[in-house]
C-alpha cells in the first residue's frame, strides 16, 4: 500500500490535463451530450480513484499498532543544493488520513454535484452560446490534485507547492466566469490578499531552515522539524525567540488562506465563483489548511505560547465578528461565506488553546456540514434561477423536499444540536477553551469561552434566519427566467452563479415581492437533478454520524507526546465529568435560545426584523456594510500602494532618468562648445599654419629669379654675414 | 530560384554535419562561430528572397541547439574542472590565447542561449524590412553572445562583449520604433534607446577595459588568461581590489540593470522588436551577472565579501523598486521591462548570500528569467502584432477572443510570479533560503516581492484578459501555429523544471559550490 501512495494526488492531476487539452475536443468530436458525460466521468473518476485508494491506505493505516501508524512514500529528490535536500515525498499519518478521506470523499461528492450543476448552456453578452464545462473540471481536478499535494506532502516546501496550487485553483474557479468584471476582480483579489499570507508563510519556512541549520539540522522535512525542534527553546531571530518568530510567520499564512481577521476579506467575495467551488474550496477544504498546517507543526505551536495566544485570540475575534456580519447579509452564500470564516475561527480558537485534535475534529464536522450548507444552497439558487437573495425566496420546503430536509441537517449541524455532528466537535473546542490554562494572560481562557458561546448564539441565530426565509413562510418571488437564446442574464446580472435554467419558454415576471404569488406548475421551483440531492443525502449523512467517531483520540499519535511547552489542554486541566456537561447544556441552551429568537423574528412576528433594522439602523447599516473593512483596505492599502507605485514611475522618469538625459544634454552641448573650439581655435591655428605657409611661400617665391648673378649676389652675402659673425661673437 | 534555396540550404547543412563529427573536441568554437556561416550564406543570397532568408536563419540557429543539448548530455556534473576547453595560442607577443571552456557558472546560460536565438528566429518572422541586414546582424549577436559565455581569455571575452553590443545597437534602431517627440518635449523612439543602450554599455565596456589591462600588466608574465588570474586572487593590495571591484561593479551593473543603472532598459525593451527584447531580456541581462560571478567573484574575492552586504541591499532595492515600478506601467511591454528588473534583484540577493542555496539559486533563477521573461516578451509581440498598441488599459476580455493564447500567457504570468510547481519559484525560494541565512531583515523586505510580483501581474492579466471583451477586438485572430511554436517549448521547460529542476541544477551545483567555498574562505 505505502508505494502507492504517490497515485492518490496524480490520478486527479492526471484528469485535470486530460480535460483541461483535450475537453475542447471530446466535445467537438463526440457532441455536446456525451463531450460532457466523458468529462464528468473523468472528472469524477479520477477523484473517486483516490478516494478509493485514500480509503484502503486509511484501513491500513489502522490494522497498524497506535505507534507506527505512519505511511511514508519517497518517489524522487525534488531538489537537492548544498545543505537543502527536498523530496517528492508524501506521508499518511492520522491527520494527513483524516484530510484525505474529507477532500477525495467529499471532493468526489462535490464533484459528482458539478455534473448537474454545471451542465447548462452558457451564453455570453452577445448572446453566443459557448461551453466551459470542460474548463471547470479540469481546474477541479486540478484543485484535487493540489489540496491532496498539500495534505500529503510530507515536507514544508512540497506543501507550499499544494498551499500556491490551490491558491491558483481558488483564483481560477472565483473568477470562472471571467467575463463579468466583478468575479474577476474578486478571484485577482483572493489570490493578491493570499500572497500576504504566502509571504509570513515563506518567511515562517525560510525561517524554521535556517534556525534548525544553526545546529547543523539542515532540513524541510516535517519528522525530522519535529524530532529536532527541541533544539530551538533557546534560540532568537531578531531578539524574538525562535520558535514564536517562526509560528507567527507561519500562522500569517494561516491567516490569508484561512480567512482570518485581518485578511478575510477575500472569502466573501470569493463566492462569486460557482456554487460547488465555494462548497469544496472555500468552505470544507482549501480553507481549512491553515488549520491543517498548525496541526501538522503541533511541536512548534507548543513551544510557542504567544503564538498560541494570538491564535486564539485571533480564532475567537473572528468567530465572533464574521458571525455579527452574517446576521444581517442577504445574498444565501454570502451567509454562508461568514459563516464558514467565523467556524474557522473556532477551528483556530480549539488549536490556540492546543487542542489541535478538537480543532482537526471540527475542520472534518464543518467540511461536511458545510460543504452540506452549500450545495443545499446551491440547489436552492439553481431552483430560483440564479436568485440568491433569500428576501425572494420562502416556502421553498414544498417545492424542494430532499434539498430542504438535507438542509435541516446541516443547520441543525452547524447549530451545535445534539447529536449531529457540530455538537461534537464545537463543544470540544468550547470545553478545551474553558478548561485549558494559559500562562500569559490568566484570565484568557474564560474570556475566550464567552466569546465563543457567544458567537455560538449568534450562529444558531443567523443559520435559523437563512432557513426560516429560504425553506418556510411563502414563496416571496418566481424564479428568475432568462428568455431564449439571449439569456445569460442571470449568470451575469446576478452573482454570475448558475446558468440558464430548464424551463419552458415566457416573458419575465420581475414583480411580486410582498404579496404571496401564485404560480403555474411549470413556473414552479423545481427539486434538483438526482445527481445533485445524491449528495446531499451523502453529505448529510455524514453531518450526522461524523461527530461519533472519536477522532481527537485518534489524531493521540500525531499531537501527543512532544516534549513542548504547552501540552494539549485536556491532559492540564481536571477532568471535571459534571462540569463538562454542565457547559454543553448551557451552549446547547445558548444554540436552541438563537434558534428560538430566529423563531420568533422570522415566523411568528415578521415585521419585528424591519422594526429593529429601523430602530438601531446604525448598527445595522454598519453590519449590512462589513463595518466597512473593504472600503478602509481600499483607501488605505490599495490606495496607499498605488500612490506609491505611481510616485516610484515618476521618480524614475523625472530624477533618475533625469539625471541621465540631463548629463546626456550636458555632455551634448560640451562636445558642442568643443566642436566650435575645434572649429575656432584649434583649427584655427591649423587654418593660420597653412595659410602662413601659402603666404610665405607665394613671398618666397620671388626670391627664385633663376638668374645666377643674384644668386652668387646671395652666396657672398650670406659668407659675409658669417665671416661678420665668427669674428665679433 | 528553387536552386538558389537547395544550395542555402545545403552550405548550411553540410558545415553543419561535419560539426556534428567534430563536437568532441571543438564543440564550443561550433557552437561560437556557426552563426557567422549562416550569415555569410544569408549575404549572398539574392534579393527578394526573405522567406528563404529567414528559414536559413532558422536552419542555422537551429544547429547550435544540436550542439547545446550534446553539451547538455556531455556535461561532467561532477568536475569543478573546466570543460570542453579550447586553447591555443592567438597572438603570442601580447600572450593573447583563444582559450575557450565551459563549466558551472556559463554552462546554463549556453544552453539559453542557443534554445533563444532559434526560436527567435522565429519570433522575427514579422521582420519586413532590410531582413537581410537583419538576420546577419542577428547571427552576429549571436557569436557574440556565445563567445561571452565561453571565452576564458580576458581578451577574447571582450572582443566578443564587445562584437555583441554593436549588432545590438542597430537591431535597435534601425529595427525598433521610428523617432518621435514625447509630450515632454523628449524626442524618443529607436535611435534613442539605441544610443542609450550603446551608450550606457560602453561606459561599462570602458572601465572594464580599464581593469583587464590592470590585471594585465600587474601580474607576471602578462596574461589574460582567466584561469592564472583567479588562481593568483590575491596579489593586489586592498586598496586596488576595492576600485578594481567598484568599476568592474559599475560596468556589469549596468548590464543587469542594477538601480541606478536601469534606466536604458524600459526605452531599450519598448522600443525593439520582439525577438530583440527577448535576447535583450533573455541573454544579455545575465551578462551582467555572469561577469560579477566570473570575474568579481573568484578574481577579487576579498573586494567581494566586503562588498556582500552592499550588493544584497542593492538587490533588494532591484526587487521592490523594480516591482513598485512595474505596477505603475500602463505600456504592458514596459511593465514586463520593469518585471525583469525586479526579477534580476533576486539574483543579486542570492549570490550575495554566500550559502550553496543562495548561490545556486541565483544562477538558476538566471535561467529561469531567462525562459519566462522570453515567454513574457513573447507573448507582447504576439497582442501588439494584433492590436498595434500595448496599452494595458484598452484592451479587456482578450480570454473571450484568443483563449489558447490567455492560456499561455496564465502560464507565463503565474510562473513569473513565483508560483511553485513552475520553475521561477524553485530558484526564488533557493535565493531565500540562502539570503535569510545571512541577512535577516533585507531578505523579509525582498519577500515582499512575492506579493508585489502577484499584484501587478494578476491586475494585467485582469485588465488585458479578464471583464467583458472590449469589442474592438472582436475579431482578434487567434494565436497562430509560429506563435505557439515559440512559446510552447518555453513554457513546457517551466513546467518541467518546476517538478524536476535536479537537470539543470546538477549543471551549475559543482562549480558554484566550489565558488562559493573559495569566496567564504575570505569572510
Amino acid at each position: 500500500m505505502q508505494h502507492l501512495i504517490w497515485i492518490i494526488p496524480l490520478i486527479p492531476l492526471l484528469g485535470a490535463v486530460i480535460n483541461g487539452l483535450l475537453g475542447y475536443r471530446f466535445i467537438k468530436t463526440l457532441g455536446e451530450e456525451k463531450g460532457k458525460r466523458l468529462i464528468g466521468q473523468i472528472a469524477c473518476g479520477t477523484v473517486f480513484i483516490s478516494f478509493l485508494i485514500s480509503l484502503f491506505s486509511f484501513i491500513h493505516l489502522l490494522l497498524r499498532p497506535i505507534d507506527q501508524r505512519v505511511l511514508v512514500n519517497t518517489v524522487y529528490t525534488w531538489f537537492h543544493i548544498g545543505n537543502l535536500k527536498t523530496e517528492v515525498s508524501f506521508l499518511i499519518d492520522p491527520l494527513s488520513g483524516i484530510m484525505i478521506l474529507v477532500v477525495t470523499g467529499v471532493g468526489f461528492l462535490i464533484h459528482f454535484y458539478s455534473i448537474g450543476y454545471m451542465g447548462h448552456d452558457e451564453y455570453d453578452e452577445q448572446g453566443h452560446r459557448y461551453i466551459s464545462y470542460w474548463r471547470y473540471f479540469s481546474y477541479l481536478n486540478l484543485f484535487a490534485f493540489s489540496m491532496l499535494l498539500l495534505v500529503l506532502a510530507d515536507n514544508i516546501l512540497l506543501m507550499f507547492v499544494g498551499w500556491e496550487g490551490v491558491g491558483l485553483c481558488s483564483y481560477l474557479l472565483i473568477s470562472f466566469w471571467y467575463r463579468k468584471q466583478a468575479n474577476a476582480v474578486a478571484g485577482m483579489k483572493a489570490f493578491v490578499v493570499n500572497r500576504i499570507g504566502d509571504f509570513g508563510f515563506l518567511i515562517g519556512i525560510f525561517a524554521l531552515f535556517w534556525a534548525l541549520g544553526r545546529h547543523g539540522i539542515w532540513t524541510v522535512n516535517f519528522r525530522q522539524i519535529g524530532e529536532h525542534a527541541h533544539l530551538l527553546a533557546e534560540d532568537t531571530i531578531l531578539g524574538i525567540p525562535a520558535a514564536t518568530f517562526i509560528t507567527l510567520f507561519l500562522f500569517l499564512g494561516a491567516i490569508g488562506k484561512s480567512a482570518q481577521i485581518p485578511l478575510y476579506v477575500w472569502l466573501p467575495d470569493a463566492m462569486a465563483g460557482p456554487t460547488p467551488v465555494s462548497a469544496l474550496i472555500h468552505a470544507a477544504t482549501m480553507v481549512t489548511a491553515g488549520v491543517y498546517m498548525i496541526g501538522r507543526l503541533n511541536f512548534l505551536y507548543s513551544m510557542a505560547p504567544v503564538t498560541l495566544t494570538i491564535v486564539a485570540l485571533i480564532g475567537a475575534a473572528t468567530a465572533f465578528f464574521a458571525a455579527t456580519i452574517g446576521l444581517v447579509q442577504n445574498d444565501i452564500k454570502r451567509i454562508l461565506a461568514y459563516s464558514t470564516v467565523s467556524q474557522l475561527g473556532y477551528m483556530f480558537l480549539g488549536m490556540g488553546v492546543a487542542a489541535y485534535g478538537t480543532g482537526i475534529f471540527h475542520l472534518m464536522t464543518h467540511a461536511f456540514f458545510k460543504a452540506l450548507l452549500f450545495l443545499g444552497a446551491g440547489s436552492v439558487i439553481h431552483a430560483m434561477g440564479g436568485k440568491q437573495d433569500i428576501r425572494d425566496m420562502g416556502g421553498l420546503r414544498k417545492y424542494l423536499p430532499t434539498t430542504f430536509r438535507t438542509f435541516l441537517i446541516g443547520w441543525l449541524a452547524i447549530c451545535g444540536i445534539f447529536p449531529f455532528a457540530g455538537f461534537f466537535s464545537k463543544d470540544e473546542i468550547l470545553w478545551s477553551v474553558f478548561n485549558h490554562s494559559n500562562p500569559v494572560l490568566p484570565f484568557l481562557p474564560k474570556l475566550l469561552w464567552l466569546i465563543g458561546l457567544l458567537g455560538a448564539g449568534l450562529t444558531a441565530f443567523y443559520m435559523s434566519r437563512l432557513v426560516f426565509m429560504t425553506f418556510f413562510g411563502e414563496l416571496r418571488s418566481e424564479p428568475a427566467e432568462p428568455h431564449g437564446g439571449h439569456g445569460n442574464d442571470a449568470r451575469l446580472r446576478d452573482q454570475g452563479d448558475t446558468g440558464p435554467h430548464g424551463h419552458g419558454d415566457g416573458e419575465l415576471q420581475g414583480h411580486g415581492n410582498e404579496e404571496v404569488i401564485s404560480l403555474s406548475p411549470q413556473r414552479e421551483p423545481h427539486e434538483s437533478p438526482w445527481t445533485m440531492t445524491y449528495p446531499l443525502v451523502g453529505l448529510a449523512v455524514l453531518s450526522v454520524v461524523g461527530g461519533w467517531f472519536g477522532v481527537p483520540h485518534f489524531l493521540d499519535p500525531v499531537f501527543g507526546g512532544h516534549g513542548g511547552v504547552v501540552s494539549p489542554a485536556a491532559e492540564t486541566g481536571e477532568h471535571s465529568t459534571t462540569l463538562e456537561i454542565f457547559l454543553m447544556m448551557v451552549s446547547m441552551a445558548v444554540a436552541l435560545g438563537g434558534m428560538a429568537v430566529a423563531a420568533v423574528m422570522y415566523l411568528v412576528m415578521p415585521e419585528l426584523p424591519d422594526l429593529l433594522s429601523i430602530r438601531f439602523s446604525r448598527l445595522y447599516d454598519l453590519l449590512l456594510n462589513k463595518y466597512y473593512v473593504d472600503e478602509i483596505y481600499q483607501a488605505v492599502f490599495v490606495n496607499g500602494l498605488l500612490a506609491l507605485t505611481t510616485a516610484s514611475t515618476r521618480f524614475d522618469l523625472k530624477f533618475i532618468d533625469g539625471i541621465v538625459n540631463e548629463s546626456a544634454r550636458v555632455t551634448a552641448a560640451f562636445s558642442a562648445f568643443n566642436g566650435w573650439l575645434d572649429l575656432r581655435f584649434v583649427d584655427g591655428i591649423v587654418n593660420t599654419l597653412a595659410s602662413g605657409t601659402v603666404f610665405s611661400g607665394s613671398r618666397l617665391r620671388k626670391v627664385q629669379t633663376g638668374q645666377v648673378q643674384s644668386y652668387l649676389f646671395a652666396v657672398l652675402g650670406g659668407v659675409v654675414v658669417i665671416i661678420l659673425i665668427r669674428t665679433f661673437i | 530560384m528553387e536552386i538558389v534555396a537547395r544550395l542555402a540550404y545545403i552550405l548550411v547543412v553540410i558545415p553543419g554535419l561535419i560539426s556534428l563529427f567534430m563536437l568532441e573536441k571543438h564543440v564550443l568554437s561550433w557552437i561560437i562561430f556557426f552563426p557567422l556561416i549562416g550569415a555569410a550564406v544569408i549575404l549572398f543570397l539574392p534579393k527578394g528572397q526573405e522567406e528563404l532568408m529567414k528559414r536559413v536563419a532558422a536552419l542555422t540557429t537551429f544547429f547550435p541547439v544540436v550542439m547545446a543539448f550534446y553539451i547538455f548530455l556531455k556535461f561532467n556534473r561532477t568536475s569543478t574542472d573546466f570543460q570542453f576547453v579550447e586553447h591555443a595560442s592567438w597572438i603570442p607577443y601580447f600572450n593573447i590565447d583563444y582559450f575557450l571552456g565551459i563549466d558551472g557558472i556559463s554552462v546554463s546560460m549556453v544552453l539559453l542561449t542557443a534554445l533563444l536565438s532559434f526560436l527567435c528566429i522565429f519570433a522575427s518572422w514579422g521582420i519586413d524590412k532590410a531582413v537581410r541586414g537583419y538576420l546577419c546582424l542577428f547571427l552576429l549577436l549571436d557569436t557574440g553572445m556565445m563567445g561571452v559565455f565561453a571565452a576564458l581569455d580576458f581578451f577574447l571575452f571582450f572582443i566578443f562583449w564587445e562584437v555583441m553590443l554593436l549588432p545590438m545597437y542597430f537591431l535597435i534602431g534601425i529595427w525598433g520604433s521610428p523617432s518621435r517627440v514625447d509630450p515632454d518635449g523628449m524626442v524618443r523612439g529607436g535611435p534613442y534607446a539605441a544610443i542609450k543602450f550603446f551608450l550606457y554599455t560602453l561606459v561599462g565596456s570602458a572601465l572594464m577595459l580599464i581593469c583587464i589591462l590592470y590585471f594585465y600588466f600587474v601580474h607576471e608574465p602578462h596574461t589574460f588568461n582567466m584561469t592564472k588570474l583567479m588562481a593568483s586572487n590575491t596579489s593586489y593590495s586592498p586598496r586596488a581590489q576595492w576600485w578594481l571591484w567598484v568599476a568592474l561593479y559599475i560596468g556589469f551593473a549596468i548590464k543587469v540593470p542594477v538601480f541606478p543603472f536601469h534606466t536604458w532598459l524600459p526605452d531599450a525593451h519598448v522600443e525593439a522588436p520582439t525577438a530583440i527584447s527577448v535576447i535583450l531580456a533573455g541573454i544579455l541581462l545575465k551578462m551582467g551577472t555572469y561577469g560579477l560571478l566570473r570575474i568579481n567573484y573568484p578574481m577579487l574575492p576579498q573586494a567581494t565579501v566586503q562588498f556582500s552586504y552592499f550588493l544584497a541591499v542593492m538587490g533588494m532595492i532591484n526587487i521592490i523598486y523594480g516591482a513598485l515600478c512595474a505596477m505603475a506601467q500602463k505600456d504592458l511591454k514596459k511593465l514586463v521591462a520593469y518585471s525583469s528588473i525586479s526579477h534580476m534583484g533576486y539574483v543579486l540577493l542570492g549570490m550575495s548570500s554566500f550559502t550553496p542555496e543562495g548561490i545556486n539559486g541565483a544562477v538558476f533563477q538566471m535561467f529561469n528569467h531567462g525562459t519566462i521573461t522570453a515567454m513574457l516578451f513573447l507573448i507582447v509581440g504576439v497582442i501588439y502584432d494584433r492590436a498595434h498598441h500595448r496599452q494595458i488599459e484598452e484592451f479587456g476580455g482578450l480570454a473571450q477572443q484568443m483563449p489558447i493564447y490567455s492560456g499561455i500567457t496564465g502560464l507565463a504570468f503565474f510562473a513569473a510570479l513565483g508560483l511553485p510547481g513552475l520553475s521561477a519559484f524553485i530558484s526564488e525560494a533557493l535565493v531565500f533560503l540562502g539570503a535569510f541565512q545571512r541577512y535577516t531583515l533585507i531578505t523579509m523586505i525582498s519577500v515582499t516581492g512575492v506579493i508585489l510580483g502577484a499584484g501587478y501581474m494578476l491586475w494585467t492579466m485582469q485588465r488585458v484578459f479578464l471583464g467583458p471583451l472590449n469589442p474592438k477586438y472582436a475579431t482578434l485572430p487567434e494565436i497562430n501555429k509560429r506563435e505557439l511554436f515559440t512559446l510552447v517549448p518555453l513554457g513546457i521547460i517551466v513546467i518541467i523544471l518546476g517538478f524536476y529542476p535536479m537537470p539543470v541544477l546538477n549543471l551549475l551545483n559543482t562549480s558554484l559550490v566550489q565558488l562559493n567555498e573559495l569566496v567564504r574562505s575570505f569572510l
